[in-house]
């Protein structure tokens, strides 16, 4: 499903004192089945933006195309569901939202919410538990004995079992330690790869974005500065630096190695193997 | 959703308002109430309307805020109006039709009470709008100290008064977040029929009251961690300062009332 924002504008608390440009000219194409990862310092607008990709919040100004609805700003829209089952978002902290008595309620709620039988939304109940690394007995469970981490894989297992086209999300990872971080991360590439979802990550990770994404969107004070695949963003420090945003690490660490070795690489690399496949090729070339 | 709604909302500034003492103005508002009622002509309205036009220009908040902010309680306004003009039979007939029959005193009884109603509405919530939530706890607190005579906790009222206050905004954003979390999963909180909008509210109360909870826990170890063990040998950190500025509000206040009892009808003039 694609997704187009046309010089898209959003004003919180219109017409008061406390009125704020939140996302101002924003014209962005997401085309079905790209992984797209939307970075920028807090306070840029990424969250503001993602909530218009299901229609939670309707631009002020401009309009979205979302699959074959269009949005247009100041108009009252109806019948928002079926794009909300179709844009499934995994908001920050999303354990908070959990409320059912029993896990398995939980993530039959959505599903059910948009007119899936029950048997059907506790059968995808049974396979996403185990699809999000937690044992099937945890389903009969209260989500609220749960451990954080644990709390955390069933809220997402919730907003997947409604089998959105696209998967929106917000820092999906804050807060897990780094093997649980790894774990989520892997899965939604999974998912984006095995069922072609198209993927919208927003991040402070800048590993995570140059690992997974095909192109990453940088917001600065609620404007779009730049689009572009991961190598060529990263491959000027000093452009991202006037953001509030860094390099990945391995970035860095190439870049002050090529100001040590007095050479450049072939590429910017944006993993470990990738850097030491170009060393390796500089060593065989006999460079020193 | 509570975009409009601006009681209890503090807009922050630098008038002569905004520096007052909290508890000059919390007495300000309390005898403003009970003066209110002290109206009952022409004149003395006009005196009281003049009064508040005159706090409400010193206190530098645009009017037209003030008038988005009416407009949740406008019907409330509008609707004891009519209530006086259709039912009260006193003075003269003035419109008849049909079975409505408007009299001269229900007219002017409509426009007295509404006015009273506005005049409320406008000074009340100036001292919310001018006053940050902390400093009123603390007038509170000053104001309510007598009553420790007769045992009343008046420490831990302003103490949870405070906390309230604080974490409004917060769980105020918290349900905006729960709700747009919940509404991402298909819930509908604007439609629907009465027995569904019900429903639709417990995906949004249960995950609320578990994060209340939650936080209490939280702020309460925090409080202790941090040596808090009641109200008894406390400093303070904020003092409440009383400047001739203070002072003169009153004073200006009590000119009111004595012209108000010399206006009024059966009054001493």
């Amino acid at each position: 499903m694609d997704i187009a924002l046309e010089q898209v504008e959003y004003r919180y608390q219109p017409n008061t004192p406390f009125e704020r440009l939140a996302l101002h000219n924003i014209s962005l194409e997401i085309p079905s089945g790209r992984y797209i990862a939307v970075i920028g310092h807090t306070g840029s607008g990424k969250s503001t933006l993602l909530q218009h990709l299901n229609a939670l919040l309707q631009p002020t100004k401009g309009k979205i195309t979302i699959g074959d609805r269009v949005i247009d700003a100041g108009k009252k829209e109806k019948n928002l569901k079926a794009i909300r089952q179709k844009v499934g978002i995994v908001f920050q902290f999303p354990e908070h939202q959990l409320f059912e008595e029993t896990v398995e309620k939980d993530i039959c709620f959505g599903p059910m919410n948009f007119g899936v039988p029950e048997d059907v939304a506790k059968k995808r109940a049974r396979e996403l538990i185990r699809l999000v690394g937690l044992p099937e007995d945890i389903l009969a469970k209260s989500p609220f004995d749960l451990s954080g981490g644990q709390m955390r894989r069933v809220a997402i297992a919730g907003v997947l079992a409604m089998e959105p086209d696209v998967l929106v999300l917000d820092e999906p990872t804050a807060g897990l330690d780094p093997r649980g971080r790894r774990e989520m991360m892997d899965l939604f590439y999974e998912l984006h790869r095995a069922k072609h979802l198209t993927t919208i990550l927003v991040t402070h990770s800048m590993e995570d974005a140059a690992a997974y994404a095909d192109e990453l969107v940088i917001l600065h004070h609620g404007e779009l500065k730049r689009k572009g695949p991961p190598r060529e963003i990263f491959s000027d420090p000093e452009e991202l630096e006037k953001w509030g945003l860094s390099v990945p690490d391995i970035v860095r660490f190439q870049s002050t190695l090529e100001k040590r070795l007095g050479k450049k690489l072939g590429k910017t690399c944006l993993t470990a193997e990738e850097l030491a496949e170009e060393l390796q090729s500089l060593l065989k070339r006999g460079g020193r | 959703m509570m975009e409009k709604m601006i009681f209890g909302r503090y807009i922050p500034g630098d008038s002569v308002i905004h520096r007052m003492d909290p508890r000059s103005k919390l007495i300000f508002v309390f005898v403003f109430i009970c003066i209110v009622f002290l109206a009952n002509n022409a004149v003395t309205y006009a005196i009281l309307t003049a009064f508040t036009m005159l706090v409400m220009l010193l206190s530098k908040v645009p009017v037209r805020f003030f008038i988005n902010g009416l407009m949740p309680i406008l019907w409330l306004v509008v609707f004891t109006f009519f209530l006086q003009l259709f039912f009260n039979r006193e003075g003269q007939l003035v419109f008849h039709y049909a079975f409505i029959r408007i009299y001269s005193e229900g007219i002017r009884q409509g426009v007295f009470i509404s006015l009273r109603f506005l005049l409320l509405i406008f000074l009340t919530s100036l001292l919310t709008l001018t006053t940050t939530p902390i400093s009123l706890t603390d007038g509170i607190e000053m104001l309510l100290s007598p009553l420790l005579k007769i045992k009343f906790p008046v420490h831990e009222l302003a103490l949870m008064m405070s906390i309230s206050l604080r974490f409004i905004p917060t769980l105020m954003d918290e349900t905006e977040k729960i709700m747009k979390a919940q509404m991402a999963r298909g819930v509908d909180f604007s439609g629907g029929s009465l027995k569904d909008r019900v429903k639709a509210i417990i995906p949004l109360l249960i995950p609320l009251f578990v994060s209340s909870f939650k936080r209490a826990e939280e702020l309460a170890t925090a409080m202790e961690a941090r040596g808090y063990q009641g109200g008894e040998g406390r400093t303070k950190y904020r003092l409440l300062v009383w400047r001739p500025a203070d002072t003169l509000s009153l004073c200006s206040l009590a000119a009111v009332t004595v012209l108000l009892v010399l206006f009024r009808d059966g009054g001493i003039l």
